[in-house]
């Protein structure tokens, strides 16, 4: 078998439309040998269509997929060498668990006894031996997954495409068929896109998120990157919680952005480039760079606290500005704790960087 | 105090049971008590009646047409009809409702109008004839009225919404992932159409062929009107010794005959279905 070092994945400014909708907008990734990458967005976002395009099952408008190099944009779906999970699984009903593991094989004109070890084999690494004769419906939906899987994995697949693919599963098995299919990838080293609208499964499966709106890339980094150094206003929006403060931006020098916020205060907020004096902006600070504190000063701005919730360790406040904000703040609950109810001062955590968006260029 | 009992699921089915008790069981012991009289009069028990009928070689040639036109139109429409299917499975949604209508709109018109439809196009001088002259395919006009061909031609017409209604329902209720499951597997359209549409519709393809040809042995006014009284089928023969010769036993000796020769058919063809999907696997 080979597939056992993985390939290179180009999408190259790849556009489509349906009609006079543009599903896909002109994306380029690179998707390096060996790596998966999420598509996260939500729906709509054209991350299905991607997927599709590379499967070879749409024909996109313009750009081209290149694997290892090489355009396979000419090539039929059935030419393209390349496993899909699918949401539902789509395993064939009326074939057994083995006949449906062959089913590639047998397609590609592979001699009977090589389709028959190689069903053995994949049957094993996905540890459903016993189940090689039942039919997809006598099986559970985690091990209707794995049938799936080692039947894309049987072909010896380029680059395998996962569609939504935990989505129908319940929550605690998505858990274990998350690691289950890193391991099964980082053991095929196989390259990997996963499409998804989950961030909590982008984050914990793949090694780089390309979060997509409106048929285009916003961002594509690693899981810890997006997160924390949100590319665009959406980003910071889609990916965790945050709270948004408008403002105005006073003056930008040396790294940092003096704002005014429209909930009373003034702030120095780190960021990597210059604002224009009197532009719009909107501020993006995560629940957990806020905090709270019992006195005024300044760059802290009043607040009313409305509910403490604690959370194991943390306790999440729920506050709102006098411009009728509401924001999220979680802290430990450690340390010295402000009354639970009644006004308080919100400021930055000292080495907090939230995000800081021009509002008329982000949307 | 009394207990209100209340009404179970199937006393809800009594008022239809009842029905099919009173319009279709009770004839069919009558039919059957009927074919048991030697004579006209109905009034000597015996089977001499079955005797005449299964001993008498032009009744056995009228039965085995009978079955064979059912064959051959079951044929025709599946040939025909199956491609429409696959067309209807690869076609947008819009193009699936327009797909749709057409196949139902002959069922808004009735069998009467549409059998003398096929008289107009089988004829002498009909359309059919007129092109293949004008072509120069034929030096004389072809005879179609009257024929086997002709008829299963205009069955196959008239049948057509039977076959293709169970077949699409089917067809529109396959995953279409699985056709993708399959393309990206490796597997050309040839193969895909071979191992997994065929079989996954095959149960739609086998309800719509039972429809066809329950419906096509038993279709009287197409088989009339196009085959005339060259062609004799059991429909004919059970309407002329009921109501031309008034020979009842001998008719309800025809009618049970043809019950029994549409009841086989039907199970061959379930036979034939379950088989092929054992085979697809």
């Amino acid at each position: 078998m080979s597939g056992e070092q993985g390939h290179t994945l180009d999408i190259d400014s790849v556009t489509h439309r349906y009609g006079p909708v543009t599903a896909v907008a002109d994306v380029s990734l690179a998707v390096r040998a060996g790596e998966i990458v999420a598509l996260l967005g939500p729906s709509g976002c054209g991350k299905t269509t991607l997927l599709r395009v590379v499967a070879g099952f749409v024909r996109q408008s313009a750009g081209s997929v290149r694997i290892d190099g090489k355009a396979i944009d000419h090539l039929p779906a059935n030419l393209r060498n390349v496993g899909i999970v699918f949401q539902s699984y789509a395993l064939f009903p009326h074939m057994t668990v083995a006949h449906n593991v062959a089913y590639g094989l047998q397609a590609r004109g592979v001699p009977r006894g090589d389709v028959r070890r190689a069903v053995e084999r994949f049957l094993e690494v996905v540890r459903l031996t016993d189940f090689r004769d039942r039919l997809p419906r006598q099986l559970s939906g985690g091990q209707q997954q794995r049938v799936a899987v080692a039947r894309a994995l049987a072909v010896a697949p380029t680059v395998m495409l996962l569609d939504e693919p935990f989505s129908a599963l319940d929550k605690g098995l998505r858990l274990d068929m998350q690691i289950e299919i890193k391991r099964l990838q980082r053991q095929f080293g196989l390259t990997a896109i996963l499409v998804t609208h989950d961030q909590d499964e982008a984050m914990s499966v793949a090694d780089r998120i390309a979060v997509m709106n409106h048929g285009r890339v916003e961002q594509f980094d690693t899981p810890i990157a997006v997160y924390d150094r949100p590319a665009t206003l959406f980003v910071s929006g889609f990916i965790g919680t945050t709270n948004l403060l408008r403002g105005r931006a006073l003056e930008s020098a040396n790294g940092t952005t003096l704002v005014e916020l429209e909930a009373g205060a003034k702030l120095t907020v780190p960021t990597d480039r210059a604002f224009a004096a009197g532009a719009a902006v909107m501020l993006s600070a995560r629940p957990e760079q806020l905090r709270l504190h019992a006195e005024a000063a300044a760059g802290r701005w009043r607040v009313h606290r409305r509910l403490a919730v604690p959370l194991g360790p943390n306790t999440m406040h729920d506050l709102e500005t006098r411009d009728g904000v509401t924001l999220k703040l979680v802290e430990p609950r450690l340390g010295p704790s402000v009354e639970p109810t009644g006004d308080a001062w919100c400021g930055l955590r000292p080495d907090a960087r939230p995000g800081l968006f021009d509002i008329a260029t982000s949307t | 105090m009394t207990v209100r009992v209340r009404p179970a699921e199937w006393q809800l089915a009594l008022p239809l049971a009842l029905a099919y008790a009173a319009f279709f069981l009770v004839p069919l012991l009558l039919l059957i008590g009927v074919s048991a009289f030697d004579d006209e009069k109905i009034t000597t028990l015996g089977f001499a009646q079955w005797r005449r009928f299964l001993a008498d070689p032009f009744t056995w040639k009228v039965i085995v047409d009978t079955v064979k036109l059912g064959g051959l139109t079951v044929a025709a429409t599946a040939l025909v009809g199956y491609p429409v299917a696959l067309v209807y499975l690869g076609a947008g949604p819009r193009w699936q409702r327009v797909i749709l209508f057409v196949v139902i709109l002959p069922l808004l018109t009735s069998v009467v109008v549409r059998t003398f439809a096929w008289i107009v196009i089988l004829g002498r001088e009909g359309v059919i004839n007129q092109a293949l002259l004008w072509l120069g395919l034929a030096p004389a006009p072809l005879r179609l009225l009257q024929t086997e061909h002709g008829l299963v031609m205009a069955l196959t017409q008239i049948e057509m919404p039977l076959l293709l209604l169970p077949l699409l329902s089917v067809m529109s209720r396959m995953d279409p992932s699985l056709r993708d499951a399959s393309a990206a597997l490796g597997a050309s359209k040839w193969r895909t159409l071979v191992r997994v549409t065929l079989p996954l519709s095959l149960p739609g393809l086998v309800a719509g062929c039972m429809l066809v040809f329950a419906s096509s042995t038993t279709a009287f006014i197409s088989q009339f009107v196009i085959g005339g009284n060259r062609l004799v089928y059991l429909p004919l023969l059970i309407w002329q010794q009921s109501l031309v010769v008034y020979n009842w036993p001998l008719a309800s000796v025809a009618a049970l005959t043809l019950l029994v020769s549409v009841g086989l058919g039907v199970t061959a063809i379930a036979a034939v279905g379950r088989r092929s999907r054992a085979y697809a696997v």
